[in-house]
C-alpha cells in the first residue's frame, strides 16, 4: 500500500490551480462550468444526468475522506460505506420522522459518523495490516447487518424514505436545486481537506504514514493522528451519506453494502492514493462507469477490477499521475530522437 | 553539569541482555561519542534514550530529571535524534520534512488547517521560514522543494539532520551520521557538527563506526561492548586502553593495515 502513494507538493496544492494552470481565474473557470453544466443538461431533458451529477460528487466526498485515512495516514478501512450508512438512516429518521431541519440532520448525523470513526480508531490503534482490513470490513458488516434487521428503525430490507431537503424554508425538491446543494457542499469539503492536508496536522498524518518511529521522534502522537484521521475521514463519510440519502430520497441496506465500500477502496488506488485531485478522478471514474456500460450485466464490475488491475500494474500513483507520466514519457521520446539526430 | 545521566541501565530481550547495568553521563556542551563493535548496544542505548523500548532496570535522567515519558513527548523535552538507517517522509518535500520536524513548535489543529485563519497562516509562514533558515545553515536549501525519496544518500542524512535540529534541541543524538558518506562530505559535517556545538549551543551524542572521524570530533567517548561499558575518556585515553584496543580498535588497525 505504502509504495502507492503520491503526494507531491504540486499535488496538495488547489486541485483547480493544478487543472488549469494558475489562480483565481482558473477557480472561476471550473466553478463557472460546474454552475452552467446541469442547466444546460436539464435544458437538454437530461435531469436523470443531473443526479448522475450529484451523485458523482456526494462519491467525491467520501472518497476524499477515505483518502485521508488510507492515502494520507496510510490506516485501511474495508468498511467505510458503513459511515455512510450511519448517518444517511441518521438523517432519514431526523428529518423523516422528528420533523428536524435538514441542515441541523447534516451536521448531527456527520458527527454522529465522525464519533463512531472516533470508535473505531480507538481499538484500530492496535491493529496494523491486514487486522486493521479485517476490524473496519467487520464494522461494515455488522452496519448493513443491523440497518438490514432492525426493522422498526430502519425499515428493515424495504428500507425507508427520506424527505426532500429544505434549508429556511427553501425545498431542494429537484435534481437541479438538489444539484447545487451538493455542488456546495463538495467544494466546502475539498477545499477544507486541501487546506488541512498542507498545513501542520495534514503533514503530520502523512508523517505517521511514512514512517512512525520518526513521526514520534518529531513530537507526533500516532495515537492522536491516528484516531483524529478515523474521525475526519467518517465525518466526510457521513456528509456524503447524508447527501445521498436525500438525493435518493430513500436509504436502504443495499445503498450502503460491502460493494460500496469496496468500490470507495478502487477509486482512491485507481485515482491517486494520497492525492486530493486522485480522490475527485477517482471518485468520478468509479461511479460513472456502471452507469456508462449499464446494458451489459456485470461489465461495469469487470471493467473496474480491470481498471484497478491495470492502475496498479502501470500507474501505481494513479490516474492523477497520467498526464505526468505522458510528458516524461515525451521527454524520454524527444531525447532519443535528439540523440539519433546528433549521431547522424 | 551533566546533561544526560544513565545509572544502570538494562535492556533485554528475551534471553539476550542487550545493554548490561550500563551507565555514563553526557555533560552539557560536550561532543559526546558511543563506540563499539557491532552488536555492542549502541542503538539499544538511543533507542532507550527516546523511550522506545523501556529499560527493565536502572534510571536515564535528562537534565537532572528522570526521563520517562512516551516517545513522542521526547522531543519536547529537548531531545531530537537521527536514525541509522535514514527514516525520512519519503513521500513529502524536503521542506516539509523540516517542517515537520517543527510540528511541536507549531499548535495548528484539524479544523485550523481547514479554515486556514490568518493565525494558522502565520504560523505556517514562520514554520517555513525556520525551515528554510535550518536547511540553509546545512547548505541543502536547493532540495527544499524536492521529494525526500531519491536524493542522494548523503543528501538524506543530511535532511534528517536538519529535521533534528530545527526545533534546536538541547541533545540531539546522531545514529551513525556519516555512514555513506565520501571523505570529503564527512569532514565537512565533522564541521558543521562542531558549529552546531558552538552557534546553538547544543549537546551532541553520536554512534559512528568511523574512528578517525569519532576520534577527531568528540570530547569524550564511551566504549561499549556485548551490551556493558568496557571503557570512558577523552580520545587518547580510549585510544591507549588494552581493553578497547583488545575488543574493537586491534581489528580495526588490522582491517585498516589489510586496506
Amino acid at each position: 500500500m505504502e509504495r502507492g502513494i503520491n503526494n507531491e507538493r504540486n499535488g496538495n496544492q488547489g486541485l483547480l490551480r493544478r487543472i488549469a494552470g494558475t489562480g483565481l481565474s482558473a477557480r472561476l473557470l471550473l466553478g463557472a462550468a460546474l454552475i452552467v453544466l446541469p442547466i444546460v443538461t436539464a435544458a437538454l431533458g437530461r435531469s436523470y444526468v443531473v443526479y448522475l451529477y450529484s451523485l458523482v460528487m456526494v462519491y467525491v466526498i467520501v472518497t476524499l475522506g477515505l483518502n485521508i485515512l488510507t492515502g494520507y495516514t496510510g490506516q485501511i478501512s474495508i468498511g467505510h460505506a458503513g459511515f455512510m450508512a450511519v448517518a444517511a438512516y441518521t438523517s432519514a429518521i431526523l428529518t423523516g420522522r422528528f420533523g428536524v431541519p435538514f441542515s441541523l440532520a447534516l451536521i448531527v448525523a456527520s458527527l454522529l459518523a465522525a464519533a463512531l470513526g472516533l470508535g473505531l480508531g480507538v481499538p484500530a490503534l492496535r491493529l496494523q495490516g491486514h487486522y486493521l482490513a479485517i476490524a473496519t470490513l467487520g464494522f461494515g458488516v455488522a452496519v448493513g447487518q443491523l440497518s438490514a434487521s432492525w426493522d422498526k428503525l430502519t425499515g428493515g430490507y424495504q428500507g425507508m424514505k427520506a424527505p426532500v431537503a429544505a434549508i429556511l424554508g427553501f425545498r431542494f425538491d429537484t435534481d437541479l436545486k438538489y444539484y447545487y446543494l451538493v455542488l456546495v457542499l463538495t467544494w466546502l469539503s475539498v477545499e477544507a481537506a486541501q487546506n488541512m492536508l498542507c498545513s501542520r496536522p495534514g503533514r503530520a498524518l502523512m508523517a505517521v504514514r511514512d514512517s512512525e518511529v520518526a513521526a514520534q521522534a518529531m513530537g507526533i502522537n500516532l495515537a492522536k493522528y491516528k484516531v483524529t484521521a478515523f474521525a475526519v475521514s467518517a465525518f466526510y463519510a457521513g456528509i456524503a451519506g447524508v447527501l445521498h440519502a436525500h438525493l435518493t430520497r430513500y436509504v436502504s441496506p443495499y445503498d450502503f453494502n460491502m460493494g460500496v465500500s469496496m468500490t470507495l477502496l478502487s477509486a482512491i488506488v485507481v485515482g491517486g492514493l494520497g492525492s486530493v485531485p486522485g480522490s475527485i478522478l477517482g471518485a468520478v471514474f468509479m461511479t460513472i462507469l456502471p452507469h456508462v456500460f449499464s446494458r451489459v450485466k456485470n461489465l461495469p464490475l469487470i471493467l473496474a477490477g480491470l481498471s484497478l488491475i491495470l492502475v496498479v500494474l502501470f500507474l501505481p500513483y494513479g490516474l492523477v499521475s497520467l498526464p505526468l507520466k505522458i510528458k516524461s514519457a515525451a521527454l524520454r521520446a524527444r531525447a532519443r530522437r535528439a540523440t539519433k539526430s546528433g549521431n547522424a | 553539569m551533566a546533561m544526560l545521566e544513565l545509572q544502570g541501565v538494562t535492556v533485554r530481550f528475551g534471553g539476550l541482555v542487550a545493554v548490561n547495568s550500563l551507565s555514563f553521563d553526557v555533560q552539557e556542551g560536550t561532543i559526546h561519542g558511543l563506540i563499539g563493535p557491532n552488536g555492542a548496544g549502541k542503538s539499544t542505548v538511543f533507542n532507550v534514550v527516546s523511550r522506545f523500548i523501556r529499560q527493565d532496570a536502572g534510571e536515564i535522567r535528562f537534565r537532572g530529571q528522570a526521563l520517562d515519558c512516551e516517545p513522542h513527548e521526547v522531543v519536547m523535552r529537548g531531545i531530537g535524534r537521527t536514525f541509522q538507517n535514514v527514516e525520512l517522509f519519503r513521500g513529502q518535500t524536503v521542506l516539509d520534512n523540516v517542517m515537520i520536524g517543527l510540528h511541536t513548535a507549531g499548535k495548528t489543529d484539524v479544523l485550523g488547517g481547514a479554515l486556514q485563519t490568518r493565525r494558522v497562516r502565520e504560523e505556517e509562514a514562520a514554520t517555513a521560514k525556520r525551515a528554510h533558515e535550518t536547511l540553509r545553515f546545512l547548505g541543502i536549501a536547493e532540495y527544499a522543494g524536492r521529494r525526500a525519496y531519491g536524493l542522494p544518500y548523503g543528501v538524506q542524512k543530511l535532511i534528517e539532520l536538519a529535521r533534528a535540529l530545527a526545533l534546536r534541541p538541547s541533545l540531539i543524538l546522531l545514529d551513525e551520521p556519516v555512514a555513506g558518506m565520501n571523505p570529503t562530505e564527512r569532514m565537512e559535517l565533522a564541521g558543521v557538527i562542531r558549529q552546531i556545538r558552538s552557534e546553538f549551543g547544543m549537546t551532541v551524542l553520536l554512534v559512528e563506526h568511523d574512528m578517525s572521524f569519532v576520534m577527531n570530533l568528540c570530547d569524550r567517548i564511551t566504549v561499549m561492548n556485548f551490551g556493558s561499558k568496557i571503557s570512558e575518556g577523552t580520545p587518547p585515553e580510549v585510544q591507549q586502553d588494552p581493553q578497547v584496543i583488545h575488543a574493537y580498535l586491534g581489528e580495526e588497525e588490522q582491517d585498516a593495515a589489510a586496506r
